[in-house]
């Protein structure tokens, strides 16, 4: 049963992602790529259940490399996007 | 259990913040604070999934946590905006190599169900692919390896062999996940067969494998969400794979092409037209571009991937500047695959302090072509080659174009007459109304800029 609840909340999750950026302007095709980017660093929370648990095995290694390599795209990810809206935003001010 | 359902009502709160942000992030005016909003989301997610009681080992935590944060953090601050597309594909990649490593991992958790092997399957293979498929993509933007695309004779074969290894060895994982040797040679063909989709795609279709591998690095965290039984990995992933998967559509859309052809065909490869365009091209100086330029009432700049290699966009800026001081109209056409990623030219301009609002998009400007007094092509070439309306036997033919050659006069900014990226002959350099401008973008449109200061 797990596995049919799991693909059910995927299904719904897809359709959602679909239906919320169905239209996105041009000047922001960069930032929202960037963005969704940083969030696909969620992966970074599965990694932590396997570095944190205390066995210094295999596990724990793959677990530490994990969290590393997904902090670099959770935090650089969010940092860069951050970066780049804050030249568009910028602008904005200057308009009015 | 207390403990357990708090994290997952977090976990609830982490995928709405998620949701809220992507919402903001399509739209200009709250596209800052929906990337915050995001972040707290991540945030919330990471600091409750640190206090589940499985974990008891932090040291490994804080050691991953701060040599990934360090390097990301500096690398988000200090590369150009010019090195963009470059960086959020090797972002992608350490996404895809993270899932990777947590569906590896998710096989020593003891006694594995087979619906759990085949989600780990599955997040090692498109983890493994969007990890070097990135470095590939990444190698190829920042020039490290040439962008051309890279064919061989027996590429197909040796794609399809590739292809049925991996369905062979994939199968015979799942029969038996604790053969490590499986599992190597499993990572093994992922990484090649990351290396293999990217390697033949050119330069000019960079923007729909950055947006691909980006729906890309989603899916593997989805996988990796499967394999742990962790929904807010598979929430947030699918997410992003529904995102990568809008902007390679649209990508697509922009070329006319459909997402298999540029995977498979290797664009570089048709080469050019059957009938070759021939005519005369007529350059101009500066000086007399600066003459027609001062009685232009108004004036459209159509940046390429060219302006971001001359890093032209600030003297660009400048131009601009002086043109509407002498009274003209300044706007800039966009393309949506103008430049290596989606959105790029964008970035540029904004970086150069250019108000969005001055950019617009392909639709919108063709109507008004015919009023603009002068074009300025400024490094582009495909996305304004009339060849795609035009020349049935154009490689590019159904492409949607800039139709820059419905302006009063088109100046084209080139370095030489050499033919653009996808190797066709471009009948706008013989227009009635084309001037060429020759040599570096931003040279010749600095010369420009002295002209009107002077």
């Amino acid at each position: 049963m797990e596995a049919v609840y799991l693909t059910f909340i995927l299904v719904l999750a897809i359709f959602l992602g679909f239906e919320l950026i169905s239209k996105v302007p041009a000047t922001l095709h960069t930032p929202l790529m960037s963005g969704a980017n940083a969030i696909s660093g969620i992966t970074l929370v599965g990694a932590l259940t396997s570095a944190g648990a205390g066995n210094a095995d295999m596990a724990a290694i793959l677990g530490t490399l994990g969290v590393t390599f997904a902090s670099i795209n959770v935090v650089g990810g969010y940092m860069v996007t951050n970066r780049m809206l804050s030249m568009f935003k910028k602008k904005e001010g200057d308009e009015q | 259990m207390s403990n357990a359902l708090l994290i997952n009502l977090s976990y609830v709160a982490s995928a709405v913040l998620f949701i809220f942000g992507l919402k903001m992030l399509s739209s200009p005016a709250t596209a800052r604070n929906g990337n915050l909003v995001s972040a707290c989301g991540m945030l919330l997610a990471i600091v409750v999934t640190l206090l589940d009681h499985s974990i008891v080992d932090f040291r490994w935590i804080a050691l991953g946590l701060i040599i990934g944060g360090v390097i990301g953090a500096f690398a988000a601050r200090l590369v150009a905006m010019t090195a963009m597309p470059e960086l959020v594909a090797i972002f992608n990649g350490f996404g895809g190599i993270a899932s990777l490593f947590v569906g590896w991992a998710a096989l020593h958790y003891g006694d594995v169900s087979t619906f759990t092997v085949v989600t780990i399957f599955l997040s090692i293979l498109i983890g493994g692919l969007t990890f070097t498929g990135s470095l590939i993509a990444f190698g190829k933007l920042s020039e490290t390896i040439p962008g051309r695309p890279y064919i061989f004779t027996g590429q197909r074969t040796f794609n399809s062999l590739l292809l049925t290894a991996i369905v062979v060895v994939g199968v015979m994982f799942c029969m038996d996940p604790s053969n490590t040797t499986l599992l190597y040679v499993l990572i093994a063909l992922s990484f090649v067969f990351g290396v293999m989709a990217v390697i033949p795609i050119g330069g000019a279709d960079m923007p729909v494998v950055i947006s691909l591998l980006n729906s890309y690095s989603g899916l593997a965290a989805c996988a990796a969400g499967f394999a742990i039984n962790n929904n807010i990995l598979i929430v947030a992933g699918s997410l992003v794979g529904a995102t990568g998967i809008i902007l390679t559509n649209i990508m697509c859309k922009a070329m006319n092409r459909s997402l298999a052809n540029v995977l498979f065909s290797g664009f570089g490869a048709v080469k050019t037209a059957l009938s070759k365009v021939e005519g005369e091209v007529k350059p101009i100086t500066p000086d007399d571009a600066y003459y027609i330029l001062e009685a232009a009432g108004s004036v459209v700049v159509v940046p390429g991937y060219g302006m971001a290699v001359a890093q032209a966009q600030h003297v660009v800026k400048e131009l601009q500047e002086l043109l509407e001081h002498n009274g003209a109209e300044v706007s800039y056409a966009i393309h949506p695959v103008a430049g290596r990623m989606p959105g790029h030219m964008n970035v540029l301009l904004a970086e150069a302090d250019v108000p969005y609002d001055l950019l617009i998009e392909m639709e919108d400007i063709n109507p008004r072509m015919e009023m603009m007094d002068v074009a300025i092509v400024i490094g582009a070439n495909d996305v304004v080659n009339p060849a795609a309306r035009e020349m049935e036997d154009s490689p590019i033919y159904g492409m949607p174009i800039i139709n820059v050659d419905y302006a009063k006069t088109v100046f084209v900014l080139k370095r030489s007459m050499a033919a653009g990226f996808a190797g066709v002959d471009n009948p706008l350099f013989f227009g009635e109304n084309t001037r060429m401008l020759f040599g570096d973008a931003k040279e010749s449109i600095g010369a420009l800029v002295r002209e009107f200061s002077s």
